[in-house]
């Protein structure tokens, strides 16, 4: 029984604006593949149609961030990386999430150098964090229905009158 | 007759004393020359018409660390007529860390001598465009010294913000 089913018989359904726009926001989750290494290969996979990531309505992978609502970090951020990442999530609209795909965006994974970040946590904020050297497809998959459950239970005022934030340099 | 001793008598011949060690390693012939020789050396290498030495194949560095003489320069070069690549070493003798810089001979040593310095520090005296490479510019210290720490140094590397 679907939803064509309820309104042939009442012709109406009752429901929240919160419950209609998280449902629409999670239902087209938008990535910006910030494919950077080894790792981006999965997730190009996970797009292929064995995997078809457009089940779950995020196939518009685009490669500006003005469209994206979700970054999916694949791959070794070394700390000159570091910058763009940030800059380029600084660049895409609010409401954004973050997918840290791989062991090296979620801790720096065997990269233990001076090179490399030692997990995408540290400058921006992780909402899911994917384990495995590189994740399987159905790793991402998981991460993204994950955060679509996430982003369910989002309502419209958490996202208001978050301050924009300009692009601030610190030390390591 | 016999590539390695055409190249070594040849070399042997125009530079003397300037040689310092001749090694033959697991069919890796290697030249040890030194440091204020390195571009005639290159030069001649080259330009001999039986050797033609034409391609600079890399350009790398050593550090002994615990040496007096701390670093050498390697160089590989490969000749298309011998179809040999030979192998030049030169220690660096003093506290400046330089030697001059073989682009003049070949252009392909140009980011070879710059990641070089990236790493080790050493200065290609002459080279046309010397900045660092990997590391990001305003890096002042060199991550394949023996060193430096394996972690890095705090502090050294520009780095964001927590994003909110
Ligand atoms: S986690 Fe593994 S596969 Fe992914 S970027 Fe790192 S090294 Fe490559």
């Amino acid at each position: 029984m679907g939803l064509e089913a309820i309104l042939q018989k009442d012709g109406y359904v009752t429901t929240t604006i919160d419950a209609i726009v998280s449902w629409a926001r999670k239902s087209s989750v938008w990535p910006m593949p910030m494919g950077i290494s080894c790792c981006a290969i999965e997730m190009i996979s996970a797009a292929d149609p064995k995997y078809d990531i457009a089940r779950f309505g995020s196939e518009v992978m685009r490669f500006t961030p003005r469209q994206c609502d979700l970054m999916i970090v694949a791959g070794t951020v070394t700390y000159k990386m570091a910058q763009v990442v940030r800059r380029i999530y600084d660049q895409m609209p609010e409401p954004k999430w973050v997918i840290a795909m791989g062991a090296c965006t979620s801790s720096g994974g065997m990269y233990r150098s001076y090179s490399v970040v030692q997990g995408i946590d540290q400058f921006l904020p992780v909402d899911v964090y994917t384990a495995g050297c590189p994740p399987r497809p159905e790793n991402l998959l998981n991460a993204l229905m994950t955060l679509q459950e996430k982003i369910g239970k989002t309502k419209a005022r958490d996202f208001q009158n978050r301050p924009l934030v300009d692009l601030e340099l610190a030390q390591n | 007759m016999d590539v390695k001793a055409l190249i070594v008598e040849k070399v042997k011949e125009k530079f003397g004393s300037s040689l310092e060690e001749v090694s033959d390693f697991r069919d890796d012939l290697c030249l040890t020359i030194k440091r204020d020789q390195i571009v005639p050396l290159g030069n001649f290498l080259k330009n001999d018409p039986d050797l033609q030495f034409s391609m600079c194949k890399d350009v790398t560095a050593i550090d002994w660390a615990t040496r007096k003489n701390r670093f050498t320069v390697v160089y590989h070069i490969h000749s298309f007529k011998l179809n040999f690549t030979l192998r030049i070493k030169a220690n660096i003798t003093d506290e400046s860390n330089s030697i001059e810089s073989v682009t003049s001979l070949w252009k392909s040593a140009d980011w070879y001598e710059r990641e070089t310095y990236d790493m080790y520090g050493i200065k290609f005296v002459n080279h046309p465009d010397l900045r660092r490479m990997y590391m990001p510019e305003g890096f002042e210290h060199y991550p394949l010294r023996k060193d430096f720490p394996l972690l890095g140094i705090p502090g050294s590397l520009p780095f964001p913000k927590k994003a909110e």
